[in-house]
């Protein structure tokens, strides 16, 4: 029977799962669930099946969600959401995390057939981002996102990421500062090749020319585009703190001064094209530097994970209310796979409520009407009343924000290697010009001379590229990898950790694939049996038995009972089952382990067990296996993986029943032993220690799902190359190490020429790009050579 | 020779021509998404024209 059933699999038409039941069938198409089948509906109805023509299963599958949007119709909500309206219409961008191909990008953009209120509406691809623009006396907000909701796009909505827009005006302003550098760099170095080439006597005023155009060309450079670099010289001084943009801005300031005085009293040619050539690689380098991920933030914090509304029960009738707005002594209204956001006591309702990404539980816990319910757990059954105790800002755990980790800045982190080296380098360049100097002095000419050779030829150009270009390249690897960091610098904290930490469900265990152990033998018919039971019931537990069991066929069921936190009885076909927990099928034993076991009998034979372990990600023995490391595992659940886990951590290090301040506690505490801490978390509750350690890395499984504010995120299939992602940071820091060694010795080789005061402009403009485009092919072909190496390419 | 002044002269103005070119196109917003394009050109268009693109 069940061959047969895995030989005829069929897959849904409009996601690609597979159809357990023939139930959907709609034009002979078959859909796994009726909410599939609605969508081709929609969509048939409006003939946009081309969807279907551009790629195989398009869809999402649409399963399990219920639309919920009435809190869209206030206009507090809707006018916090929307980008522009005036009388006639409103302009909004949702980010909608299921866009991924050809066929999502078409139909999104055909939503003015669905409704003609909508009159236009464009998709960001990379950005995974709609934006629609409608007439609100047509269509309102919550009539868009539930026409997006009904063809199978959920736009996701929270306060706080809805859309980045701020990111990009900074970035478009460099670029901008690019082209103007870039512009000028490459007007001047025309200008100048008559000078390098020598210029004729009868020619004199063409040199004097072309002077001037240069130095004009000049000026933009210096005051539009490298302003940034005065800037932020001028605040690190006063700061006192000695910045790579010291000696920056000093040789842009003396190339400046320079070209400046000799073009104008008829000298010399000046250094324009060094000075444009190094204002327009110092942008390119910063541009480099700038990655961003569009799709991905690492701010995020409670608030895009609690809901935007919360229905609540005012004058004994239901309304949506803004979070901001919920006080203590408002009765909610919470329905399945909604999030509760504050702390509340449950007063009506079976409450079933998954905490693991606030408490690191695995298991959904039952409530009783009269408990406490904590913020941030997720209700897995029917609908449940609850008044609320405290404010959203003040539950459990929303108030690991108003602790001093997050209000400070973290600036205390580890200096990186090219701030500590240009300290030294810009005190000894300092020394050198003035020993230069006062060793020409009676001839005073000649000591302004060889000073600002000096100053110009050690402006540490390739010293300030070396970075950006090797770790650049380097995030580009760990992008392929699918590892993202936030910025360059955390490569080198990387590089410097010595103590990890681990949070355990979701971090080190996968979310869903749980090992589910059959213990004793069932035949086929009471599989069967067992199946017809579960499929009713939504608890997470039956639901794995579904899974593992694999059937279609259902037998008839009647005298259906579940009680919550026992299990479930039914009579199947004739036969008497029950499924449950030690206390339902044992009677009153008080079992430690609740939700671990499913015991199974059937007309009164006890049959076995169902176990459920945790499936532990892969690789993970081999991570803690790595010699100098000290390993942490730093749990908010019970203990009662002990063991198993005990085999891979050793027992010492091991932590359960942590609260979210007790993990940013024990953080702090090894870093106060002399630790640089890795931290390695997926849940809100690690989201203090992520934020206390020296790198906080949050694990995900979808990587457009809510991670924790974090230093990094990695994605949950590249676990197990973790141990191939820190040695190569390491060998970054020792690339980078190389490229500052090589860019001193060219340094060197033009100070050599600067000292003596006689240093021709074409010295200078050939050395600059020079060693600029050796910097860029070292660190280029050594970081692509050592990701080979660590197996990351 | 003097025709030099009048080419440089125009050879700049050229560029500079291509520099605001280039800063109108950033501020209108072309190249903030470079990439979904090159999906859009492969979706075929529909048979009966719709007025509003």
């Amino acid at each position: 029977m069940a061959e047969t059933a895995t030989i005829l699999k069929t897959t849904c038409y409009h996601c690609g799962d597979e159809c357990l039941t023939d139930d959907f069938i709609t034009d002979e198409r078959k859909f796994c669930c009726k909410g599939c089948m609605s969508v081709y509906q929609i969509l048939a109805g409006s003939s946009l099946c081309n969807y279907y023509s551009y790629n195989d299963h398009p869809g999402a599958t649409h399963k399990d969600h219920d639309k919920r949007f009435d809190y869209l119709s206030d206009p507090t909500i809707a006018g916090q959401l929307l980008d522009y309206t005036d009388e006639r219409i409103s302009l909004i961008t949702f980010y909608v995390p299921q866009i991924h191909c050809s066929s999502c990008l078409w139909l999104l953009e055909q939503l003015n057939k669905l409704n003609p209120g909508i009159h236009y509406s464009r998709v960001d691809f990379l950005k995974k981002q709609l934006a629609v623009r409608f007439d609100h006396h047509q269509i309102g907000l919550q009539k868009v996102v539930e026409l997006l909701y009904d063809i199978g796009y959920e736009p996701l909505i929270s306060l706080q990421d809805v859309v980045k827009e701020r990111s990009r005006s900074g970035n478009s302003k460099l670029i901008q500062k690019i082209a103007v550098a870039g512009f000028c760099f490459g007007n001047v170095m025309l200008l100048s090749f008559p000078e390098y080439f020598g210029l004729s006597v009868s020619e004199a005023s063409f040199r004097r020319f072309f002077g001037y155009i240069n130095l004009l060309f000049t000026i933009p450079s210096v005051f539009y585009c490298a302003w940034g670099y005065f800037d932020s010289a001028w605040k690190n001084l006063k700061n006192k703190v000695l910045h790579i943009d010291f000696p920056l801005a000093l040789g842009i300031a003396v190339l400046f001064v320079r070209t400046a005085a000799e073009v104008l009293t008829h000298r010399g040619a000046g250094f324009a094209d060094t000075l444009c050539g190094l204002v327009f690689f110092l942008l390119l380098g910063k541009f480099i530097q700038q990655k961003t991920y569009h799709h991905i933030s690492f701010e995020r914090d409670y608030r895009s994970f609690f809901p935007v509304a919360v229905q609540i029960i005012m004058d004994g009738a239901e309304k949506p209310i803004p979070l901001a707005d919920l006080t203590t002594g408002h009765r909610m209204v919470i329905r399945h796979n909604e999030i509760i956001p504050a702390d509340a006591v449950l007063l009506k309702g079976e409450a079933l409520i998954d905490f693991s990404f606030v408490t690191g539980e695995a298991m959904p816990v039952d409530k009783s009407p009269g408990e406490i319910v904590y913020a941030g757990g997720r209700q897995m059954a029917g609908v449940i009343h609850l008044e609320v105790v405290k404010p959203v800002s003040q539950s459990y755990l929303t108030q690991l924000w108003n602790n001093d980790t997050f209000k400070s800045e973290n600036e205390s982190r580890i200096k990186t290697f090219s701030e500590k080296v240009t300290r030294y380098f810009t005190i000894i360049l300092l020394i050198i010009a003035f020993g230069t100097f006062f060793f020409h002095l009676p001839d005073l000419n000649e000591a302004v001379a060889a000073f600002t050779s000096v100053l110009i030829v050690a402006c540490p150009c390739a010293l300030a590229l070396s970075t950006p270009f090797t770790m650049s390249a380097v995030l580009g690897i760990f992008d392929r990898n699918h590892f993202y960091l936030k910025n360059t610098a955390v490569v080198e904290q990387l590089a410097n950790i010595d103590a990890v930490v681990m949070d355990k469900t979701g971090t080190i265990t996968t979310g869903t694939n749980k090992n589910i152990r059959l213990n004793g033998d069932l035949s086929a018919e009471q599989k069967k049996l067992i199946f017809s039971a579960c499929v009713n019931s939504n608890h997470p537990l039956s639901r794995m038995i579904c899974d593992y069991l694999n059937l279609t066929d259902r037998l008839p069921v009647a005298e259906y009972k579940e009680t919550p936190g026992e299990g479930i009885s039914a009579c199947v076909a004739g036969h008497d089952v029950r499924i449950g927990s030690d206390k339902m099928i044992f009677g009153d034993l008080d079992g430690h382990n609740p939700g671990t076991r499913v015991h199974l009998m059937i007309d009164g034979h006890y049959l076995g067990n169902f176990s459920f372990g945790h499936h532990y990600r892969e690789g993970l023995k081999e991570i803690i296996s790595m010699p100098g490391y000290l390993f942490h595992l730093l749990s908010g659940d019970h203990n009662h993986e002990y063991t198993e886990l005990a085999n891979i951590f050793g027992s010492g290090c091991m932590h359960f029943n942590q609260s979210p301040q007790q993990k940013l506690d024990f953080i702090k505490k090894l870093q106060e032993e002399g630790n640089k801490v890795l931290m390695l978390g997926d849940g809100l509750n690690d989201s203090g220690a992520l934020r206390q350690s020296d790198i906080g890395i949050a694990v995900t499984d979808n990587v457009n799902n809510f991670s924790p504010g974090s230093d990094a995120i990695l994605d949950g299939r590249s676990f197990s190359k973790l141990p191939g992602f820190i040695r190569f940071s390491k060998d970054t820091v020792n690339i980078v190490r190389l490229s500052f060694l090589i860019s001193l010795v060219y340094n060197i080789v033009g100070l050599s020429f600067a000292m003596t005061g006689r240093l021709s402009p074409l010295v200078a403009a050939v050395l600059m790009p020079v060693s600029t485009v050796t910097i860029i092919t070292f660190t280029t072909v050594a970081t692509h050579f050592t990701s080979r190496k660590r197996q990351l390419l | 020779m003097n025709i030099i002044y009048f080419l440089i002269g125009c050879s700049v103005l050229l560029a500079l021509g291509f520099l605001g070119a280039f800063f109108w196109a950033q501020r209108s917003g072309q190249n903030d998404d470079l990439y979904t394009p090159s999906i859009r050109i492969l979706l075929d268009d529909e048979q009966e024209k719709d007025e509003e693109k």
